[in-house]
């Protein structure tokens, strides 16, 4: 892997035009980032397109199937689903995005720092990269979750710690390309201090490899937020979330199968359009990338 | 290679160290005395609380607690389980079997599907077969593993009644009742390798085929099928076989979730159980036993990649 220099841009486009055009042209990457968009206007509106209050429980319709006055039917309080999937829609895209920006902001000045100081500094932060790469994400993450103690932001913060170290690894090797390059070699000779070699030279260069992994890491944030919630260490009962909403629906499953099918097919829905969205930015960012 | 492999060995050592003072650490995050914990009824006494400090070492400075828990990591001993009071070693020792014969399985489905479809859609790149191939690796990467076995259980066991929705039956025991319990969660584990798996080997085999000495094969007349089989797969394989390794491990992670929904006494469950209880020595254990496990995987990969790649053997 190597970073994405642009060696010569063709007259009259600049490169990030012809980024949008690449992913443009992609159609189900296009699709992925409807669906996307869709999914943030649900989490930001859902105040005012839920029909009913997610946490309004009422004993006169516990379970009820599918119908006209519920899309989705009711769960067993007697709360309306489609409006706790609409409201769960907030904690996963929150989830996704808060814990995705928290592994940017510790990963990326941790790599550039390595692969610009290289030496020692290098060496301690590569080996506690690796560490924590030797751990599966999901057991780390439910370990720092467990420790940290069950809420919904210490599981967003368990996902951004354990989410980190690629970001990491991904900016290391970045920065030490772009190290080799002139024109790092020309902004250091000019007197530019070290900070500023690596956050106006070298970050805008490895940005759009960034931006790849940062919108796959956030499908993976999502299934992680899921995960935690539906083991109890993520958002807290009452409050709606996909995860949570799957686990207390696993002892109706026979009764009111309705209750795991809708928020699981949520789940799957915007992770598969983040990953679609990821798969098209990688072939519109790196011209050189396989087309297949 | 001798020197190789002292260097490759050498090299997993601070990793190792590093990763036990981050899992060491992971205590001090915990939020309460865990003395208090352990008390129980007797959390009031003050000597009780002391003794239980004594006992822990928590009375000493962390370094100090570090030094000795280490010691002990280092002689196979694992601490405690605070709940049961039974060695994390033995309970790991105990949990591992189940969740390596789940892994297993989930491995071989993944295989079973994963690299055919590869191969598929590599030899019939842009055609339909290719289109649903990447769909469903797409497919089995979306989909939460756990809601998956939710689904599978209401399919196979709820509306159809051919499988047990929950329970594990040991292969020594009964080995058509342990094939019973185990063939659903071990596919709902495979699928997201398995996708994995498809994704790889199609980019290595496309990379494969376009290679000059594939279009030698097929210059001096070589069926296609040879062509394929013969040289391209090959080749092709090589990076497979070491990613293989790899996600065996992770499927340990995966085997968390799964194991919580078809309610199998492994590894996972064993974690789950420790959070919820905050039986924070077998959490501790469980990580680090992980770790380990996922280290001696790559380096088996690595060998395995010395092993099947000859350009690499001499140097």
């Amino acid at each position: 892997m190597s970073a994405t220099v642009p060696t010569a841009i063709p007259a009259g486009e600049s490169p990030t035009r012809r980024a949008v055009r690449r992913f443009l042209r992609h159609r189900l990457a296009v699709f992925g980032l409807v669906i996307v968009l869709a999914f943030i206007l649900v989490a930001i509106l859902a105040p005012v397109i839920a029909p009913y209050d997610p946490l309004q429980t009422s004993w006169s319709r516990i379970r009820k199937p599918p119908s006209w006055d519920f899309w989705m039917g009711t769960d067993e309080n007697g709360r309306d689903v489609l409006s706790r999937v609409i409201w769960g829609a907030r904690a996963s895209m929150m989830a996704g995005v808060v814990s995705v920006t928290g592994a940017l902001l510790i990963g990326v000045p941790l790599g550039l720092l390595a692969g610009l100081a290289g030496g020692w500094v290098d060496a301690i932060i590569s080996r506690i990269a690796d560490a924590m790469l030797s751990v599966p994400f999901l057991i780390l993450a439910i370990a720092l979750a467990a420790f940290l103690g069950p809420a919904l932001e210490n599981a967003m913060l368990a996902i951004a710690i354990t989410a980190s170290p690629v970001f990491v690894r991904l900016s290391r090797g970045m920065a030490l390309d772009a190290k080799a390059t002139d024109w790092i070699e020309a902004a250091r000779a000019l007197g530019n201090p070290a900070w500023r070699t690596a956050f106006v030279h070298v970050l805008p260069n490895i940005i759009p490899p960034l931006l790849v992994q940062a919108t796959l890491a956030i499908a993976e944030a999502i299934i992680a937020e899921a995960a935690l919630s539906f083991l109890g260490l993520g958002m807290q009962p009452p409050n709606p979330s996909w995860g949570s909403m799957l686990n207390s629906s696993q002892r109706f499953l026979t009764q009111a199968p309705w209750l795991s099918i809708f928020p699981g097919v949520t789940i799957m829905i915007v992770v598969l359009a983040f990953n679609l969205m990821g798969d098209g930015l990688r072939d519109a960012l790196d011209p050189r990338a396989d087309k297949s | 290679m001798g020197i190789w492999l002292l260097r490759r060995v050498g090299q997993v050592i601070p990793t190792l160290l590093i990763l036990s003072i981050l899992i060491f650490g992971l205590q001090q995050l915990m939020p309460g005395d865990p003395a208090l914990i352990l008390a129980g009824e007797e959390r009031g006494d003050p000597a009780v609380l002391a003794a239980i400090r004594a006992e822990l070492g928590l009375d000493r400075s962390i370094p100090e607690q570090y030094l000795r828990w280490m010691g002990k990591v280092l002689t196979g001993d694992f601490g405690f389980s605070w709940r049961i009071r039974v060695p994390v070693s033995e309970l790991i020792l105990t949990k591992l079997p189940v969740t390596f014969q789940l892994a297993s399985m989930a491995f071989i489905i993944a295989i079973l599907i994963g690299v055919p479809l590869g191969i598929v859609s590599a030899v019939r790149k842009d055609t339909p077969a290719d289109w649903a191939a990447n769909g469903a690796a797409l497919f089995g990467i979306s989909t939460p593993n756990f809601w998956l076995g939710i689904m599978m259980i209401l399919l196979f066991s709820v509306e159809l009644g051919w499988l047990p929705p929950s329970g594990y039956v040991s292969p020594t025991e009964d080995l058509v009742q342990s094939l019973a319990t185990t063939i659903m969660p071990a596919f709902v584990l495979g699928t997201g390798v398995a996708s994995v798996l498809m994704r790889h080997t199609r980019a290595a085999m496309l990379t494969a085929l376009s290679q000059d000495y594939v279009r030698t094969a097929r210059a001096k007349g070589l069926r296609e099928r040879v062509v394929v089989w013969k040289h391209a797969l090959r080749n092709a394989l090589i990076p497979v076989v070491t990613l293989g390794a790899i996600e065996f491990g992770r499927l340990l992670a995966g085997a968390v979730l799964t194991e919580q929904i078809f309610t199998i006494p492994g590894f996972g469950k064993l974690i789950v159980d420790a959070v919820f209880n905050r039986d924070y020595p077998v959490v501790q254990g469980v990580v680090l036993a992980t770790a380990l496990i996922f280290v001696v995987l790559s380096l088996i990969a690595d060998l395995l990649y010395m092993a099947i790649n000859p350009r690499l053997r001499q140097a």
